[in-house]
Parts: C-alpha cells; structure tokens; sequence
C-alpha cells in the first residue's frame, strides 16, 4: 500500500476542516476544525514517517500535539470569557473591532 | 484484500465520517462526540503505521485532554437543557472556492511528485527512539514545549476566571 | 498465546476475535462473582445476612439478578438524545475492557505484549469518560448532567496522581510493559517494589518509604477513578438520584454496572502489577509456573477487590472540596517527592 493513499486520506480530511473553519457561525466548531486540520497533518507527518523509516516525523507530531493541547486550553478560555461577555459564541455577532 | 487493507479503509471511512459529522452537523452536541471518533480513527491509522507510541499519545492528548475540554466549552456556552443546541453556516460560497482551490493544488502535488519510500524495517520500538532523541538532540524544543504548556496553563486560567469585582 | 492460536487456525481475522474476546471469558465470571461478594460482605459487616433463598447461602442469586435484569423493559426517556443515550453505555464498558488487553493474567498470557502497557492502559480508560459524559447529556436529566460532571472532573483530577504513582514504580523497573514489571519482581515478598524491589540492601531500605507512599496513593486514586466511596461523589443517592445512570434500565444498566465491576478489576490489576509483584509467587520459586502465577494474579486482584468493598462500607463520603483537595494538594506533591527521591536514589 503506498502513501499516496495516506496523502489523500489527509487532504480530505484537511480540507473538510477548512471547509468548517469558513463556513461555520460557531466559534466551538471552528475550533474543532482546526483541530481535525492539525490531525490530518500529523498523519502526513507520521506516514513520511513510517514510509521514510525515520522517527524525526513522529518527534514532530509530538511537537505538535504539545502546541494543540496548549491552544485547546488558551482557546477554550477565550471562547468561554466571551461567552461571559456578550452571551454569544456566534463569529458573526463577534464585531465591536469591525467598522 | 488482505486485512491490513480492510482495516485501512474501514480506519478511513470512520475518520472521514466523523470529520464530516463534526463540520456539517448542526447539533454542536453531535459535533463534538463525533470529533471522538475521528480521533480514534486517526489514532488506528498511526497503529497502522507502526506509530504505537503516537497513537497511544494520540488517545491520551486528544481524547483524554482536548476533547473533554472542548465538551465542557460547548456545555458551558450553550443552553444545555431543553433547548436544542444549534449552529447555522455563513460564508458558504467562499468556502466552496477555498476548498476546490486548495484541493486542485494537493491533488495535481500528489500525481506529479514521484514519492521516494525506503522499503525499510518496520521501526520495533518507537518509544525509545523517541524518548532518546526527545533527551539529545531534541532536548531544547522539549524544554521550550514545557514552559508553552505552563504558560498555557496559567493564561487559561487567568483568562477563564471570572472577576472579582464584575 | 497468539503463536499458539495462529498455530490453531492460520493466519485469520478469527485470530484476533477470539484473542480480543479471551478477557471476557474472565470479566463477566467476575463480575457475578463481584456482585456477591460485593452483597455478602456489606451485610455481614452490618451484621446482616444477605440473600439465604436462592441456592446455598444465595449464592445463586447474582445469575438471578442478570435473568432479572435481561427481561426488563429497557426504556428510553422521550426527550433523550436516543442514538448517543444508546451508544453510551458501550463506550464506558469498552473504555474498562480495552485496558484488559495489557493486563498480565499469567507468566505466560498477557493479551497484547506491547511495550507501552500501563500508558495504553491510562490512555483508553479516558474513552470511559467521554461515555460519561455522552450518558449524562444523552439523557437530558439534570442530575444525570451534574453526576456526569462530577465524574468526569474526579477522573481528570485523579488521573494525575495515578499516574505519577505508576511512574516511580516504572521508574524502577525502567518498562512501562506489565510483563516485564512483573518479571522483574519475581523470587518472593521481598523482591516486590512496595518493599523496594530487588535492589541491593541500602537501597532498597532508602526505596521503601517512598514506595510504599506511591503504593497507597496509586490505590487511592484508582478508587477514585472507579467512582466508589468514599470518592462516589457522582452517584452520591441522598443528592443525584443515582448519577449519570438515573435514566438507564434493564441491559444498559447491567452494562454501567459491568463496566463498573470491570474498572474495580482493572485497578486492583494494576497495583497488584505494579507494586505487589504481580503473577509472581510470594515463597519465590515455590509455587510458581503459568497455572500458579494465573492464580496468585487472581487472588492478589480479588483482595483489593475485596478491599475496595471493604472501604466502601467503612468511610464515608468525602465533599466535592475536599475531593479536589486531597488529589491536587495532598497526593499530588507527595508524589512530586517520590518521584525526585526514587530517581536520586536510582541514580546514586
């Protein structure tokens, strides 16, 4: 089995991440998106990995599952706050910054 | 097919699936749970690569650590009971655009570029390895990620911690 | 064991069903068993008697109760969330039984040999607690919601220190593979890590009271993690009804509860493997060989089985405060100690 097969996996599952990240109102859903768009590039990383015979690839996903844990938490309590302030997750009610 | 094949596409059908459950259902309930299943089935496909250690830490991180955290936000900013949580779409025609754009871009890199793969050993122990190299020549990005996730830490709970006097 | 299984039947998918099915074949034998024991020894440490009617002393009344509970009508709430209220009971169960599989039964089975044991063991058991939670929203009843929450901020909390325990025992051992860990304790009482393992004397008696300490709190936060009393909070009857399964009948109910019992084993499992020398015989090599080492696993399991019982009818209840006190400012910085000492002592 080659890794093209593992390529494609990931790019679809890249991209209905980012179609969540466009096209959703809620900031939670966006969030989770982009967490489905950083797994799909650990898999890359990791079939590199396997198909190269080199752990380099695996050290790097750690790396980055480190960083998504750190921005789940900063992340999450952001949304939370600005629930507390404006009773509202929606992105597009989010605007006191826009004019 | 042999197993090996059937396992993949089955680990493939689930993650897709959930990835597709998580984007277009319009119960964030539903998203969230479904976010689960695409977690696990990522994390069979590292068992498949031969990514034990990955995979395990993959189950740990995601579905012990993020996921829980994204279900206490979603049950926090929302109206648990009763009413039903849900969430509509905007900006669909410009996420149609991104998306064929970047998919034509992936798609014409993967045909064109002649991947080179070693047929090497399948790699026994991925734990050591990568315990040794997080120890020698990776030691000052693990220390660098300690103090990210301290940081982390501390800022979540400053920034989710209700004020005193507000 | 899979040698001899391919051996049987080639190289087939009916290998790894039945390899994954083998645990069960324990788990539910268990798990009746459990149930009386569980029963017997309440009553007669309140000086009561139990069930006496069916069979011998009652005996027979646990496969009663399963025929009981088989028959039931199993109801769904009109307003619950009916696919995930379903698919909830299974995650739990599944998130006790997968850790079965890096359990080392005997000297000879353990379900899959990898060499990431305990961590495999610690990462599925959190698949328990998304069921948790998906039971507690799925059923859309408040104190489902509040036991779920509770549980799930328990098992999170807890997690901490079981895992630091289980490091300064893998710290000694230097696996994380629970065959291993057991192997290195093998020729009697005194080689097992709550008394130091089989180091050299000095260090050995400078191990033991930081062994010992991990030891205790291991079996503290595993109690916890199992949600039994004193650390029930989740179920607590006199304010949540019954918790996150309020809503849950008759098949699904046996489930939580065989998902419950399962945990209970698996925790017992793990401090026995890890500090109490596993399948490995107390009199050395006296008594030992796959057939004994099966049964010193079991008997050693089914004392702290018996001892989580034991604590249950013993302590009460502790508050939600002093639940998160005890984990993060009493057994988290006492483990932060073990874990310093026992490398420096490891490394002198």
């Amino acid at each position: 089995m080659g890794i093209q097969l593992y390529l494609y996996l990931s790019a679809i599952l890249f991209m209905i991440g980012v179609v969540g990240v466009i096209a959703r109102r809620n900031a939670i859903i966006v969030f989770m998106s982009i967490e489905l768009m950083l797994n799909s590039v650990n898999l890359t990383l990791v079939a590199f990995s396997a198909f190269l015979g080199d752990v380099t690839g695996q050290m790097l996903v750690f790396f980055v599952m480190t960083v998504a844990a750190a921005e789940a938490a900063i992340g999450l309590a952001i949304i939370i706050s600005l629930f507390r302030n404006k009773q509202t997750v929606n992105l597009d009610e989010i605007n006191i910054l826009k004019w | 097919m042999d197993l090996f094949t059937i396992v993949f596409y089955f680990l493939a059908i689930i993650t897709l699936g959930a990835g597709a459950v998580v984007v277009f259902s319009r119960n964030i309930i539903h998203a969230a749970f479904a976010l689960l299943f695409a977690f696990f089935g990522v994390a069979g496909l590292y068992v498949l690569l031969m990514a034990d250690f990955i995979a395990i830490t993959q189950l740990m991180i995601y579905v012990g650590g993020i996921l829980v955290l994204v279900l206490f936000g979603v049950m926090l900013t929302s109206q648990v009971l009763d009413v039903q949580m849900k969430s509509g779409t905007i900006q669909t025609f410009p996420a149609v655009l991104v998306v064929s754009a970047l998919a034509g871009t992936l798609v014409g890199i993967f045909w064109s570029t002649p991947w080179k793969t070693t047929a090497a050993a399948p790699m026994e122990v991925t734990a050591a390895k990568i315990g040794e190299m997080l120890l020698t020549s990776y030691l000052l990005p693990f220390e660098i990620a300690s103090v990210v996730l301290l940081a982390a830490l501390i800022g979540a709970a400053l920034i989710a911690r209700r004020e005193k006097n507000a | 064991m899979y040698e001899l299984l391919h051996d049987l039947l080639g190289d087939s998918l009916l290998v790894y069903v039945i390899g994954a099915a083998l645990p069960l074949l324990f788990v539910l034998p268990f798990a009746v068993v459990a149930v009386l024991l569980e029963m017997k020894v309440s009553a007669h440490m309140q000086d009561r008697v139990a069930y006496m009617y069916t069979g011998w002393h009652g005996v027979l009344q646990p496969v009663a109760d399963i025929l009981k509970l088989l028959q039931k009508e199993d109801t769904v709430p009109a307003a619950a969330d009916k696919f995930l209220f379903r698919l909830a009971p299974f995650l739990v169960f599944m998130g006790g039984y997968a850790g079965f599989a890096a359990l080392p039964f005997s000297s000879a089975y353990i379900g899959s040999n990898i060499d990431l044991g305990v961590f495999y063991i610690l990462a599925v058991s959190s698949l328990a607690v998304i069921g948790l939670m998906m039971s507690g929203w799925a059923s859309n009843n408040k104190w489902s919601l509040f036991g779920a929450m509770r549980s799930v901020a328990q098992i999170i909390s807890y997690e901490i220190p079981s895992a630091l325990s289980i490091l300064v025992a893998v710290m000694i051992v230097g696996s994380l593979n629970l065959q291993e860990v057991s192997k290195f304790q093998e020729g009697g009482i005194q080689n097992w890590i709550v008394f130091g393992g089989p180091m050299p004397l000095l260090q050995k008696l400078l191990l033991l009271p930081f062994t010992i300490t991990a030891f205790f709190i291991l079996f503290l936060a595993g109690i916890a993690e199992v949600n039994r009393t004193p650390f029930d909070l989740p179920e607590a009857e006199s304010e949540l009804v019954q918790g996150y399964n309020t809503e849950y009948s008759g098949m699904k109910f046996a489930i939580f509860y065989l998902a419950e019992f399962a945990n209970m084993f698996l925790v017992s499992g793990i401090v026995v493997s890890l500090y109490l020398g596993g399948w490995t015989s107390p009199f050395g090599d006296v008594m030992s060989g796959p057939i004994w080492s099966f049964f010193w696993f079991v008997a050693k399991g089914m004392f702290f089985v018996f001892l989580q019982v034991w604590i249950r009818w013993t302590l009460p209840r502790l508050r939600v405060d002093q639940l998160m006190y005890t984990s993060w400012k009493v057994l988290t910085p006492f483990l932060f100690v073990c874990i310093f000492a026992v490398g420096l002592i490891l490394v002198l």
